[in-house]
């Protein structure tokens, strides 16, 4: 139930704070992500960058980066991911408990980027796993993945507790686990995973 | 530093019946190089960096070369006899003839090694070897035992071209995984075709992203969408 805006200054005033578990709990969710930390590329020295001082991510509660998959809640996909890094990519995304949130950042990692013809690069990481936000940009620079993080905490504050739209978690019928590509012969296999991702239609 | 055909001398004085050969680069960089034969390969390697004057002590760089059968066409003049009618009357005439035959040059792949003397502060020397064919007779000696640096490079020889080097302490892919079976450096490989989502397609490009439409049409049995 929203409460009104103004009623809810006034009772401010008077020293009353109103407020529903659903704004509660999401504002403790968006202000304590913890991101997962590794890096696959040169994106990663960007991302290192932004935790630093001069750009400082702990002004948005994600100061600490966990080297566990067990302790994190948001994956930073930095860098290009080769075909033989994809499957332990999303083996570490397995690994993460819920609630967990990727940013797919850098042209690499949401298409391939240069890299894209290759026949070792993964054609965006959004082939396998749910990603969040997209970031564009070769690397893309440390405010860009500012831009990102704040995007992915509106989500997270957007995010029902009940009912259509709920965050994975609070889903019992929800996919919780994505089947790790196996490398093949010619090529991983699958080559995607329909369950997360189809073909985008081209409008030109 | 020794021109090319010093060293060929040098090391033919040093290893008899090395069989090296000169390649000559007809480009103004002129940066001509040596054909070693497998069979004494490790050799010729070991007296170049052995040798007082050369001391080739540095492995820079090896990398492949990939020679594919190549189709050759070429106009032979061939002399036949002809019956003709000469005068109502049916002679025998003989006449010359330009007839283009086609014929298949085998292919091989190649390695080739760059070679500098940090001692000396001279280079680069650049060895090449030559396997027999693109298929079945890839091996080549490795020179992991004259130059530690070779090992890594000659084993992404390896994955990527398929050249097999005997006496490799450790041949196996560098780059691809374990279980891929093909060579991506080769001139006649195919990449997997994941040419479904191609946004902003142009040239060859745009050409596999049709050529996939048309496929998956085909095998939905419905019409190609644009």
């Amino acid at each position: 139930m929203a409460v009104d805006e103004g009623l809810k200054i006034e009772l401010g005033k008077q020293g009353v704070f109103v407020t529903t578990i659903e704004e509660l709990y999401n504002w403790g969710r968006r202000s304590s992500v913890w991101p997962m930390n590794f890096g696959l590329a040169c994106c990663a020295i960007e991302m290192i960058a932004t935790t630093m001082a001069r750009y400082d991510l702990a002004r948005f509660g994600a100061e600490v980066f966990r080297p566990s998959p067990r302790q994190a809640d948001l994956m930073i996909v930095s860098g290009t991911v080769t075909k033989k890094m994809a499957p332990q990519v999303v083996r570490l995304y397995n690994q993460m408990p819920e609630p967990r949130y990727v940013i797919a950042m850098g042209a690499c990692a949401i298409s391939g980027g240069p890299f894209k013809q290759g026949y070792n690069v993964l054609k965006g990481i959004d082939r396998y796993i749910p990603v969040d936000v997209h970031i564009p940009g070769c690397p893309p620079r440390p405010e860009a993945l500012l831009d990102a993080f704040i995007m992915l905490q509106k989500k997270m504050d957007a995010q029902p507790l009940t009912g259509e739209g709920r965050p994975r978690f609070l889903d019992a019928a929800a996919q919780g686990e994505f089947p790790v590509p196996v490398p093949g012969e010619h090529d991983l296999e699958p080559s995607s995973n329909q369950g997360v991702w189809t073909v985008p239609v081209v409008i030109r | 530093m020794k021109t090319v055909e010093e060293i060929k001398a040098a090391i033919e004085a040093a290893v008899p019946g090395a069989g090296v050969e000169m390649v000559l680069n007809p480009s103004a960089s002129g940066q001509h190089s040596l054909r070693m034969t497998p069979d004494h390969a490790v050799e010729v390697a070991g007296f170049l960096r052995d040798d007082a004057e050369l001391a080739l002590d540095f492995l820079s760089n090896v990398t492949g070369v990939d020679w594919p059968d190549k189709e050759v066409a070429e106009k032979v003049k061939v002399t036949r006899t002809v019956t003709k009618t000469v005068d109502g009357v049916e002679q025998a005439v003989e006449e010359t003839v330009e007839e283009s035959r086609k014929h298949v040059v085998p292919g091989c792949l190649e390695v080739v090694y760059h070679l500098y003397s940090i001692e000396k502060k001279h280079g680069p020397v650049v060895l090449r070897m030559k396997t027999v064919n693109r298929t079945d007779q890839v091996e080549l000696p490795s020179l992991t035992s004259i130059w530690r640096s070779a090992e890594f490079q000659e084993r992404e020889i390896f994955d990527l071209y398929g050249i097999v080097f005997t006496g490799h302490p450790d041949l196996r892919r560098i780059l691809m995984w374990e279980g891929f079976k093909d060579h991506p450096m080769r001139r006649d490989y195919v990449e997997p075709d994941d040419f479904e989502y191609e946004p902003t397609a142009h040239d060859e490009v745009l050409a596999r992203a049709r050529a996939h439409k048309a496929a998956v049409a085909e095998q939905e049995g419905t019409v190609a969408g644009q």
